[in-house]
This record gives structure tokens, C-alpha cells and sequence, in this order.
């Protein structure tokens, strides 16, 4: 075998090609990695903080709740199942809720859309990773409002003690949460009763229910959709979060993954450029390795092996400016719900993994005409040279 | 390993029978070695002589097993080159032949130490055991000091000299040099010469060596002439 120290050193003597190469490799890296991280911030923004236990039903045919339109008969029937918890006062944990997208001036003089959620006295309840971190509940029968963190200073008034101002009425800020980062944080809450009048909606969006176990919770599930009398779809809260974050991060992903393999085929050339040019440099050097005794596969594996390190640097170095970006925050419409979400670039091992074999996969890809080159060299020719 | 002098060989190391090499260019086949029979014993000394294109350095890669005839058996040590395949040539050349060229092929990135090793990379040896015959093998050229040099801090005789002993370190049957002292000055030459006295007269070594200059071929035992592909 021919020490990998030849191939590292020799990278090094060519150094500004070789960081070059890196860079162009590096860069499509990051563009992957980066996209990657973007889609898994946005599924785990969007489906973090749905609780296995709870249930949201919808009308049949819908996939969200803004579309959704649910008849508040069902809520009575739904609290009278079985499985449904209670409350510390004995009430079923059941809500009926209602969301409609509201528009807020912002800081900049723009106006952004969010989603306000009517809720019921159980929805805090019903959903214990929902907590608030200043203030207090908003109270039935009041337009006082609970803001989602994330919210807190987007628009004039969004702050506790503050006053919004939307549907020609005013809600004066009571309390502010959090969702351990999920979509709850981009809503603002207030009675369902006091929302729906002031858009003029009388129906619901969603019931929302906490059952007692996650065995119960489907035989919930089960018993709605046997029972005659409901419309209704009914999914687990995570799952219906899983199923919001798709449409986006499957756009992102699949976006993102196919700019990267375009600027791929570049970095791939550009190594492929780099190896060619290290080989024919060096056909003196190999074709005394193989006059010495080294067959033609050691040449060709120690070509293949040099452009690996190659691509593996630029993969390092490409994950590395990805890690960079953790601590961006990005705010855009989910185009499912119309609402404002915030997300970042999400890292996880297996991304990290795959970006460098992506980048290792680039760098050997482009290697592989330089070491079949290298390796069917004649031994004469390459002493000669 | 080579047989002593004064020991008796009973056949050559190096048995040539028969061995012609013509090279295509286009349409046209140029010969360049016709019908050679050469034996040369274990551990002689034998320089090779002729102008350009005269074919010795086709002869000696033919008898490295670097190149293969058109026609004839190239027999070293009882092995018929021609009948092996492009593995086994390798693995020959490993096992019994040192090569040491007229610009060195050192590579400039490892240190003296480390090209010496390179033909040990392909033997079970042990690292230990490998810088041990590194040591030594540097030590017998008088590069024992400068182990830890890369070849551009090396002088060119320096840098032959490595290479000699990254010939010698697998202790092979034949060393094989290709105008060894043509891009050195009298000094290093001398030197190089020297040493290659000393593999010959001190280790035994079989030698079989191609130069243009008579000053080399003067240390051999024998001088053979090449002309126009034919021996004289």
C-alpha cells in the first residue's frame, strides 16, 4: 500500500489548487448540509410540541386547521367519551378552537400574517408543553391574549402589557408562552368565543382532546371514526404537526438537494481538474512506485484515496460553515397554514454523516479518471516523462 | 541472494536467449534489440555501453522485467519474465530487483527515510523491522545522518545515494542502473561508483549497470557494447 502520507503531503506542496478545490467542494457541501438543516429546522418547528396523548379533530377532508370547519355540537359528544381526561376540576380536557390568519403591522412599517387561535378554559390544560414564561392566562369572556414567544416584539403592542389591534378591536397582551419550539409559538391565544364573533365565525376549526394514555388515544381515534354521527378526522397532535411541516420541507429539501447536485457536477469537475493535473505532475513519481513493485491497483487506489481526502476536506469544511448557521433564525409563511413560522438550521449526526460522505463521494467521483489514468500508465513512459 | 565469488555458479542469474524488441510507430515497427543471447553470472559487475538508440537501456529494462521481448526467453534467476503476468512481474520486481535511475525518482514530499522504506511497504516486515534495514541501508551509503531530509535539501549525489539504498534495502539479487552518474559531477560520480564497488566487492551484489561515460564503465568487470540493437 502507498502511505497515505504521500498523498496528504502531496496535497499540502500543491497547496493553493488543493484549497481551491477544497473550497469549490466545500461550498457544495454547505449548500447541502445547509438545505438539509433547513428542512429538518422547519419539520421540527413545525411538529415539536404536539403531545402524543392529544387528538385534533377535523372536518373530514381537511388537512389544516385553517380550512377546517367543525359544527360545535360535535364538542358536547366528543367530551363524553371514555377515554378523554380530566381536568384537576373534573372537567373533560376538551377544546374547541378556531384559527384565522390576522394580519400585524410590523416594525418596518410591513404587515405580517399570524395565526390567532381561539381556544377554550382547556387549552392550556390540554396541552402541558404550552407554558407560560410571564403574564397569566388570558380570561374567558375578555379579548386578552396570550402571545407565542416568538412573537414577542414583532409588532407594535406585542409585549406583555402591550395592546393589538386587529378586526377593529383592541386585545390587550396578558401573558406570554412557550411550546418547547413548536408552532404554538408563532400564535397568539384568546377565547374562542370572543375570536369568532369578531371575524365573524361560528363555527370551529378544530376540538382539540387529551385522552388518558396513548392506548386510549387511539381507541379514541378508533371510536370516532365508527361512529356514524361525526364528519370528523381525527389524528394525534403529533402527527398532524408531522403532516403540516411536510409540504415545506419536502419543497426545501428537494429544492435544495437538486441546486446541490447541479453545483455537485461543478465541484466534481473542478476536482477531477485538480487530480488530473496532481497526476501529471507526478507520473515520474508513480511510475517509480510501479518499477519498485507496486501493481497498478495500489496506484489506483492511492489516486482514488488522495482525491477522498480531497472531497472529505471540503465535506469537513462544507458542514463546518453549515454548524455556522445554527444560530440563524428564519421567519417565513408556511403556505399550508398562512401563518408566520420561525425556524433554523437544525443539525443532526446523521446530516453531519452525510455530508461527508457526500463531499468524500464528490472528491472520489472526480478522482476516478485521474487514478484510471495513473494506474494504466506504462512503466516507461512514466520513468520517461 | 547473490552468490559469492569464487563460489560456482552452476547457471547464470541473467540468461538471455534469443531476444529481439521492435517497437511500433504508426505503421512502422522499429527494431531496436535483434537476437540477443547474453548470461551474466550472480554477483558479476557489467556496465553496458553504446550510442543513443542502441538498445542498452531496452536491454536492461527487459531484464528488470520492466518491458517484455517481441521474441526470445529473458530467464532471471531460473524465471522466465515473459510468461509472467503484469502481477507477477510486479511482485518479482519487488522480491529481487533494486533500480537505481539517472534522475534519482526520489519522491520530493517523504524524507530520505521514507522513500528508502517504500519498497519494505510491500514486505510482511514489522515497522520496527523496517526502520532498522532503513537505518542501514542509509548507513551503508553515508546517509545515516540525514535521514529526516526531504530531496530538495539534498544534494545530487546525496539524493543518488538515498536512492541507491532504496535499492539495496530490500537486499535484492539485482541492481539494476540506468545511467546512474549522467546528471552528477565528477565528485558525486565518483562516490556513487565507489559505493557501487562496494555492493559488488563487499555485499555480493549482481550488477548490471547502462552509461555513456567510460570513467563508470571503467569500475565494471565487464563492458559490454551494444550497436545498432546488436551485441558485440
Amino acid at each position: 500500500m502507498i502511505p497515505l502520507y504521500y498523498n496528504t503531503r502531496s496535497l499540502w506542496a500543491r497547496r493553493l489548487s488543493t484549497g481551491l478545490t477544497v473550497l469549490g467542494l466545500g461550498l457544495v457541501v454547505f449548500v447541502f448540509s445547509a438545505v438539509l438543516m433547513l428542512a429538518n429546522g422547519i419539520e421540527s418547528a413545525l411538529a415539536s410540541g404536539g403531545d402524543p396523548r392529544n387528538v385534533i379533530l377535523l372536518a373530514e377532508g381537511s388537512t389544516s386547521e385553517l380550512m377546517s370547519n367543525v359544527e360545535r355540537d360535535a364538542l358536547r359528544a366528543l367530551g363524553s367519551a371514555p377515554q378523554v381526561a380530566s381536568s384537576v376540576e373534573g372537567n373533560p380536557l376538551v377544546a374547541g378552537e378556531l384559527v384565522v390568519p390576522v394580519l400585524l403591522p410590523r416594525g418596518d412599517g410591513k404587515e405580517s400574517n399570524i395565526n390567532a387561535r381561539g381556544i377554550g378554559p382547556e387549552s392550556f390544560a390540554i396541552r402541558p408543553t404550552v407554558r407560560l414564561i410571564a403574564g397569566r392566562e388570558p380570561r374567558m369572556g375578555t379579548n386578552e391574549v396570550a402571545l407565542g414567544e416568538a412573537l414577542v416584539g414583532r409588532s407594535p403592542g406585542a409585549n406583555l402589557g402591550g395592546e393589538l389591534v386587529f378586526a377593529e378591536e383592541r386585545w390587550p397582551v396578558v401573558g406570554v408562552f412557550t411550546a418547547e419550539g413548536g408552532a404554538y409559538e408563532s400564535e397568539l391565544w384568546v377565547d374562542v368565543n370572543r375570536l369568532g364573533p369578531a371575524f365573524d365565525r361560528p363555527g370551529l376549526s378544530a376540538v382539540v382532546v387529551r385522552t388518558g394514555s396513548e392506548q386510549a388515544r387511539d381507541a379514541f381515534i378508533k371510536g370516532v371514526e365508527e361512529d356514524s354521527r361525526f364528519t370528523l378526522e381525527a389524528k394525534s397532535e403529533p402527527e398532524y404537526w408531522a403532516d403540516q411541516a411536510t409540504w415545506l420541507a419536502t419543497f426545501i429539501r428537494v429544492l435544495g438537494l437538486f441546486v446541490s447536485f447541479i453545483f455537485s457536477v461543478g465541484a466534481v469537475l473542478g476536482a477531477m481538474i485538480t487530480m488530473y493535473a496532481q497526476v501529471a505532475a507526478r507520473i515520474g513519481e508513480l511510475g517509480m512506485l510501479r518499477a519498485v513493485g507496486y501493481r497498478r491497483r495500489s496506484v489506483l487506489a492511492s489516486i482514488l484515496i488522495e482525491s477522498a481526502v480531497l472531497g472529505a476536506a471540503g465535506g469537513v469544511l462544507g458542514a463546518l460553515g453549515a454548524l455556522a448557521t445554527r444560530w440563524m433564525e428564519i421567519r417565513t409563511l408556511n403556505f399550508q397554514t398562512f401563518a408566520e413560522i420561525r425556524f433554523g438550521f437544525t443539525p443532526t449526526p446523521g446530516i453531519m454523516v452525510a455530508a461527508l460522505v457526500f463531499g468524500t463521494l464528490m472528491g472520489t467521483l472526480g478522482g476516478l479518471l485521474p487514478a484510471l489514468r495513473a494506474s494504466r500508465l506504462s512503466i516507461l513512459d512514466a520513468l520517461r516523462a | 541472494m547473490s552468490t559469492a565469488p569464487g563460489q560456482e555458479a552452476k547457471s547464470p542469474l541473467i540468461r538471455l536467449r534469443g531476444v529481439s524488441k521492435a517497437y511500433r510507430r504508426g505503421d512502422i515497427v522499429v527494431p531496436v534489440l535483434e537476437n540477443v543471447d547474453l548470461d551474466i553470472e550472480a554477483g558479476a559487475f557489467e556496465a553496458f555501453m553504446g550510442p543513443s538508440g542502441s538498445g542498452k537501456s531496452t536491454l536492461l529494462n527487459l531484464i528488470s522485467g520492466l518491458d517484455r521481448p517481441t521474441t526470445g526467453v529473458v530467464e532471471v534467476g531460473g524465471q522466465d519474465l515473459a510468461r509472467m503476468s503484469d502481477k507477477e512481474l510486479s511482485d518479482w520486481r519487488a522480491g529481487h530487483v533494486g533500480f537505481v535511475f539517472q534522475l534519482y525518482n526520489l519522491l520530493p514530499v517523504l524524507t530520505a527515510a521514507e522513500n528508502v522504506e517504500l519498497p519494505l511497504l510491500l514486505t510482511p516486515l514489522s515497522r520496527a523491522e523496517r526502520r532498522e534495514h532503513v537505518a542501514a541501508a542509509l548507513e551503508v551509503v553515508g546517509l545515516g545522518h540525514r535521514m529526516g531530509h526531504r530531496p530538495p535539501q539534498l544534494s545530487g549525489g546525496e539524493q543518488q545515494r538515498v536512492a541507491i539504498a532504496r535499492a539495496i534495502v530490500t537486499d535484492p539479487d539485482l541492481l539494476i542502473a540506468d545511467e546512474p552518474t549522467g546528471d552528477l559531477d565528477r565528485k558525486s560520480a565518483e562516490q556513487v561508483l565507489d559505493l557501487f564497488e562496494v555492493l559488488h566487492h563487499e555485499l555480493h551484489k549482481t550488477l548490471v549497470m547502462v552509461t555513456h561515460d567510460p570513467h563508470a564503465a571503467e569500475r565494471a568487470d565487464l563492458v559490454r557494447h551494444l550497436e545498432k540493437g546488436l551485441l558485440q
